[in-house]
């Protein structure tokens, strides 16, 4: 029973028309129909949070979302981050605090992170313990990764120029669109 | 894991949600709000629905509304859009406080306040908020539309009243003049709790005049805790009170043990989380004099 169900969706500034059967999850769909592995998959379902995505800007568990249910909507993913070699400052900021180890953590974390900071740009370390409770890492002890967070605060605060889209957007030509 | 494979449809009409449940009927169709219960069943395949019925482009179910003092909560309203709503933390500020207990906020993203009800599992939050404030579950079938009482609508863990081919399409919150207070224990924030309650108490006149009390973990459905209730109707509110409405409110429970807590450690957390709970609505009615 292969019951394809046509759908499109912005990702990362881009647009995509796919066909998928109802049963592929967004993360899969991400992954594999469109080349984007940056997301990762852990649980599958729901608890760890290493499949954050942005939805219209709201972090989701795309592992328990189905690729038909966001149709017509706009998704950012890790991939979204960087520009070329130039890594977000939330990016550097895991580096230079060491907010990662084995990295599995980190697509979510980052994703998380951008929607913690553009809810509130000046949080408190207690904020961001609170807000980032939704993600789980085993190996950094959490410390690392909400040092990082807070570093970030103040650069993207101060309006370094960062278009969220441009990582991915701005280099894709326009006739390789779906 | 992945789901197996279903069919999938997304009307936009109640009425055509409703045909599409008779008409396949055969083929274990289910409703999917937020999918943030029903996405992860089906990942383990745990639940292997035949068609899926989405509820995301019916018109008319996102909305949120006051009707008179009434809360009215359409299907697909997202627990997030409530927890953050002006309206709900006016008119249902019991509901607001348990919506920060549910999950984290990527699930409260997609996941909606109906759908937890309509899931109706006996550890969540927002089911013992619905049978504390007396809310009533508006369902939608083949025949029309009916109301549900909360009271009649929870019969089982995970088991309501509603028909293989009803669409709850909103529930309604009735407004509480007094003191409101969620209170649970759960072993991380934001999982699943052992024990919850949900406690509304009215003053006046230097005595409590209303009261209801609901517990989430203790049996198969959320309970309401009558006993409880009338211990502290007519009463000053204070130590006394609340000690009689926690030996009342616990005396009858006989909750089934399980791996995150037995019996007697969950009627344990199940008398600190009333008291404070109580404590708690009481401090807000007194407050609000
Ligand atoms: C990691 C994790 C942690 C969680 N923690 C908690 C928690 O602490 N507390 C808690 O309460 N919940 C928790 N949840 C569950 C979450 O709150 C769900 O969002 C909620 O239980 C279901 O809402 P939904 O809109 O996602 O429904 P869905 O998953 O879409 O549906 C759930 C069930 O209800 C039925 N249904 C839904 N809407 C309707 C309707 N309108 N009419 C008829 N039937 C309907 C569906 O057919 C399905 O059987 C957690 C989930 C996850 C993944
Ligand atoms: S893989 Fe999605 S939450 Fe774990
Ligand atoms: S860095 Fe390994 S899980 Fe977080």
């Amino acid at each position: 029973m292969r019951d394809l169900h046509e759908i499109t969706l912005t990702v990362n500034g881009r647009e995509h028309t796919l066909a998928v059967e109802p049963r592929r999850l967004l993360v899969d769909v991400l992954r594999e129909d469109l080349g984007l592995p940056g997301t990762h998959i852990g649980c599958e379902h729901g608890v760890c949070g290493t499949c954050t995505v942005l939805l219209d800007g709201a972090s989701i568990r795309s592992c328990s979302t189905l690729a038909v249910q966001v149709d017509g909507r706009s998704v950012r993913t890790v991939e979204s981050l960087a520009s070329g070699p130039d890594l977000h400052p939330l990016q550097e900021e895991f580096w230079d605090k060491q907010g990662l180890q084995c990295g599995y953590c980190t697509p979510g974390m980052l994703m998380r992170a951008v929607e913690i900071l553009e809810q509130e740009p000046d949080p408190t370390p207690e904020q961001v313990r609170e807000e980032i409770a939704s993600n789980l890492c085993r190996c950094t002890g959490y410390q690392y990764i909400v040092e990082a967070v807070l570093a970030a605060a103040p650069r993207l605060r101060g309006g370094q120029q960062w278009d969220p889209t441009a990582g991915t957007a701005a280099t894709v030509p326009t006739e390789a669109k779906a | 894991m992945k789901p197996p494979p279903f069919r999938y449809s997304a009307p936009t009409t109640v009425s055509d949600a409703v045909a599409l449940l008779v008409e396949h009927a055969d083929d274990d169709p289910r409703v999917l709000a937020g999918g943030q219960s029903l996405v992860p069943l089906m990942n383990f395949r745990l639940a292997q629905p035949g068609h899926l019925i989405d509820l995301r482009r019916v018109t008319g179910l996102d909305t949120l509304r006051l009707e008179d003092d009434v809360l009215v909560i359409g299907a697909m309203v997202r627990q997030s859009t409530a927890e953050r709503s002006p309206d709900v933390a006016l008119a249902a500020p019991l509901l607001a406080e348990a919506l920060g207990h549910v999950a984290h906020p990527p699930i409260r993203h997609s996941g909606t306040v109906v759908g937890s009800i309509a899931h109706a599992d006996p550890a969540a939050e927002l089911p013992a908020v619905a049978l504390a404030a007396d809310a009533e579950m508006v369902a939608t079938g083949p025949g029309g539309a009916r109301r549900i009482p909360a009271a009649e609508f929870f019969l089982g863990p995970f088991t309501t009243a509603l028909e293989p081919d009803e669409i709850l399409t909103e529930v309604r919150f009735p407004p509480f003049p007094g003191g409101h207070a969620f209170v649970e224990f759960a072993r991380t924030h934001g999982n699943f709790a052992i024990v919850g309650v949900a406690a509304l108490v009215a003053l006046a006149g230097g005595e409590v005049t209303r009261a209801a009390v609901a517990v989430s973990g203790m049996g198969p459905t959320p309970l309401r805790l009558t006993a409880a209730e009338e211990a502290l109707v007519g009463r000053a509110p204070g130590a006394a009170a609340i000690e009689a409405a926690v030996d009342a409110g616990t005396a009858g429970l006989a909750p089934a043990g399980d791996l995150h807590a037995g019996a007697e450690t969950r009627i344990d957390i199940a008398r600190a989380c009333l008291r404070r709970g109580i404590e708690g609505a009481l401090a807000r009615a007194l407050d609000r004099r």
